[in-house]
């Protein structure tokens, strides 16, 4: 595991350099300050404190779900809240939302984790699957699609499907477990890609305040690196293997090179956010206007969402419906749609019956 | 979304369309004989067009040209990705050379980045952009110079060009020998470039000193040793770079000062800048112009990319010097090496890098100043409507970093006032942007007042300046209303 690396032994007498009590047992991967666990575990959860206290990130008495994958982030995000939580009476009612792709091999054996961590936490769980949602798991999708843009699939679907369980669970509000790492690699992946809509949003704490549920980040200057530490030194259950279907994925790229440059100067991943936070974009820059999918309700800034269009694409057995420049992909639905108005199709699953 | 398709077009992946129809001062006449141009050689499946230069579909491309010879590798590889002919090598070399000029030409009348009466000082490293700089505006030259002699009324001056090498062997080791050779041979380059004249100076990192050139060639030693990161003190030395740019312009009159910066070049200063947490700044420093300086600073080759600028020289065998092995350590290095694995991956990378970077609203000092003729300026500042920049006077001037001469972020700046004209320590550090205070200025406080003592004199006004500057403005505010002249009002 990672974290073994950064583990060196002190030389004899070299003390943790906050308390200066017990011995130095780490190199923070963040200051490379070297400090022992003790002091480690109290500046990672205090931090993560200061963070959702500056940006005032929750009200006492609100129910919050927690995006749980099972994977590393999550499940430290659901310790630390729920520590946080009771050590400084932020109120909040916490939950566990997972989410099935329907994923043989990977999602089943995360969810199994996530179920541990529902007894472990005693925080109640909620699993929203792909299946029951769209009638599509993601196996089936990638035997449909293949590699190559499954991924834009997955996504999509999820955040609909996140957005839904929170409802069922009448929640007011959703965290999710991206860190420091994972915002620096989307910064730098908008720029890369001409995404300069996205990279104006893409840096704030909290999105969708004006969506059917606000999520936040309290992770958002929290390295990968100390969240796997803390995750070792804790011996907190979790499951850590990547998605069977993503080694092509762009972000790839991004990803490497933030490895690489973590090792010349850790601060530079909070200078990226800085740098994004701080990107002088005109407020005129054309935001999509917001409104309503007609297929199901959904948000959406055009007629259908965009789960919709993908879910029309693959019943019909067309993939790159939605894929590429869509210019027409939305007027093409409706204008079908009108046509085979009569027609009831055996196939054809709508995205989901509830109502926003 | 993502994908890693080298041809996908969905969200951001934009293939550049190379075929840009710029102003072509060129235009190729229809074939003469229209049977010979139908003869395309046949080539084992492919489009058959590919032989012939996409654009006037006359002669030869130059990757067909140049496919037998062992010369491809330079002209279709150049600086930029792996096999395969690039689309700038699917043009004829008329037509290459024509398109990669029209860019030059506009980007020049556009931004009205020379006038008649300017003089221009071309900064030349000895490498193939700014050596295409300097051919480039040496041609701009020669024409008007042409059609200054050919008019009856010789009312349009023709604008003055020179040329600045920056000598920086005293911070980077290169031996002497190959040094004053590469010298040479860039004075040669110059003087081949006549008429009309050019006037070539050499000038050294520690010529930014007034004192004597011994006295100067320690201080910067002692500068640049005291800055322990790696990418700060290669940071530093470009800093100072503009500033012995910007002295000797002062010093023989140039009015502009002219950067081969090119789009490759400007895509890693774009990642440079976000990876140290200068996203504020950035903008100011990958336009057209960037006038914050006395003498402001111009980028016509902004539209141009390293792997065409390296074809052109090739192309026109364009002499380049190599004064030194560019080897960037650090971060810069990294960078450069992501950009390059990037542009491999996908050859419009880096267009849509500095196109991303291009949205970002620019600072009042990114346009031309204006000049005191105003009946020549109307034209261009007509086209210069996209940003309406003129400084607001309801804000308290811009303060910039007196090391990198960034602007400040507004809240980023903690106000100040010199206690007794004395800098202290925190003085020091709060004149500075947070990237400099980072990587350049020392941590440790009796070594970061040693540092400012061995400043240049141009960066210590800098900071002193942005730091009255507030409080000047608001004085300046309620001018009128004070009865006095003192603060407290005696």
């Amino acid at each position: 595991m990672e974290a073994e690396e950064v583990v060196a032994k002190p030389p004899k007498g070299r003390f943790c350099t906050i308390c200066n009590q017990r011995r130095a047992a780490l190199k923070r991967p963040k200051t490379l300050e070297q400090i022992c666990r003790e002091c480690f575990y109290a500046v990672f959860e205090e931090e993560i404190h200061g963070v959702i206290v500056d940006n005032q990130l929750f009200k006492p008495g609100e129910r919050v779900a927690i995006g749980a994958s099972g994977g590393k982030d999550s499940t430290v995000l659901a310790y630390v809240l729920s520590e946080l939580n009771r050590r400084h009476n932020y109120g909040l009612d916490l939950f566990l939302l997972s989410v099935d792709e329907g994923i043989t091999g990977y999602r089943d054996d995360s969810l199994e984790t996530v179920k541990r961590n529902e007894i472990q936490y005693g925080l109640p769980l909620k699993v929203v699957s792909y299946k029951d949602l769209y009638g599509w798991t993601m196996d089936e999708i990638v035997k449909l699609i293949g590699l190559k843009n499954n991924c834009t699939f997955c996504g999509v679907f999820r955040r609909q499907a996140l957005d839904r369980g929170a409802t069922l669970l009448k929640v007011d509000k959703l965290v999710t477990g991206h860190n420091a790492d994972d915002i620096a690699e989307t910064v730098l992946l908008n720029i890369l890609r001409g995404d300069i809509a996205r990279l104006s949003r893409c840096t704030s704490i909290t999105t969708g305040e004006d969506g059917p549920i606000p999520r936040c980040k309290p992770f958002k200057y929290t390295y990968e690196k100390e969240i796997v530490m803390y995750a070792y030194f804790k011996r907190l259950d979790y499951f850590s293997t990547e998605c069977i279907y993503s080694p092509n994925a762009y972000r790839g790229f991004a990803r490497e090179f933030i490895k690489d440059l973590e090792r010349i100067r850790p601060r530079a991943i909070l200078d990226i956010i800085k740098s994004g936070e701080d990107f002088r974009i005109s407020t005129s820059t054309k935001m999509p206007e917001q409104g309503n999918c007609e297929r199901c309700g959904y948000i959406s800034s055009q007629k259908w969402c965009k789960a919709c269009v993908l879910l029309e694409g693959l019943n019909r057995g067309l993939p790159k419906l939605g894929i590429g420049r869509s210019r027409g992909a939305n007027n093409e639905l409706s204008k079908n749609a009108k046509e085979a108005k009569g027609i009831d199709s055996i196939q054809s699953k709508q995205c989901g019956t509830l109502d926003f | 979304m993502a994908c890693n398709s080298a041809t996908c077009q969905s969200g951001g992946c934009y293939r550049e369309d190379n075929g840009d129809r710029v102003d072509d001062p060129f235009p190729q006449p229809p074939p003469a004989v229209a049977t010979e141009s139908t003869q395309q050689p046949l080539s084992n499946g492919k489009n058959s067009d590919s032989a012939f230069c996409i654009k006037c579909k006359l002669k030869e491309s130059m990757a067909a040209a140049f496919s037998s010879s062992s010369a491809s590798a330079q002209v279709t590889g150049g600086g930029g990705g792996g096999g395969g002919a690039s689309d700038s090598s699917r043009f004829c070399g008329d037509c290459f050379r024509s398109n990669l000029y029209g860019k030059f030409r506009l980007a020049v009348t556009s931004n009205a980045l020379i006038s008649p009466s300017d003089n221009v000082l071309v900064a030349f490293s000895g490498g193939p952009s700014s050596r295409v700089a300097l051919q480039f505006v040496h041609e701009m030259q020669m024409k008007a110079q042409k059609n200054f002699d050919a008019s009856r009324d010789r009312s349009l001056p023709v604008f003055g060009v020179g040329v600045a090498f920056i000598d920086e062997s005293s911070s980077i080791s290169i031996p002497a020998e190959k040094f004053s050779q590469a010298v040479e041979e860039m004075r040669l380059v110059v003087s081949n470039l006549a008429p009309p004249v050019k006037e070539f100076h050499v000038v050294s990192t520690e010529s930014i000193y007034s004192s004597d050139s011994n006295n100067g060639r320690n201080r910067l030693k002692d500068l640049l040793n005291a800055v322990a990161d790696v990418t700060g003190k290669e940071d530093l030395l470009v800093h100072l770079r503009m500033l012995a740019l910007q002295k000797v312009a002062l010093k023989n009159g140039y009015t502009k000062i002219l950067l081969g910066t090119c789009t490759s070049r400007i895509a890693c200063h774009v990642l440079e800048a976000t990876v140290k947490g200068q996203g504020y700044s950035l903008a100011a420093d990958i336009q057209y112009v960037d006038a914050r300086w006395e003498i402001p600073v111009i980028l016509p080759l902004r539209d141009c990319l390293a792997q065409e600028l390296n074809i052109m020289c090739s192309l026109d065998s364009l002499k380049t010097v190599e004064v030194h092995n560019d080897h960037h350590s650090g971060i810069n290095a990294l960078i450069t090496s992501f950009v390059k694995l990037l542009q491999e991956e996908n050859p419009s990378r880096e267009s849509t890098i500095v196109r991303t970077a291009g949205k970002l609203t620019p600072f009042h000092f990114n346009r031309m100043p204006e000049p005191d003729d105003c009946n020549m300026q109307l034209a261009s500042q007509r086209r210069q409507k996209k940003y309406n920049l003129k400084p607001n006077e309801s804000l308290p001037p811009e303060s910039f970093c007196r090391i990198c001469n960034s602007p400040l972020k507004k809240s980023d700046v903690k106000s100040y006032k010199l206690e007794n004209q004395i800098m202290s320590a925190e003085d020091i550090s709060n004149g500075c942007c947070t990237s400099c205070q980072f990587q350049i200025l020392p941590k440790d406080i009796s070594l970061l007042e040693h540092f400012y003592s061995l400043l240049p004199q141009q960066m210590v006004a800098r900071g002193e300046y942005s730091c009255l500057g507030e409080d000047r403005w608001l004085r300046e505010q309620i001018q009128d209303c004070l009865l006095s002249d003192t603060e407290d009002g005696t």
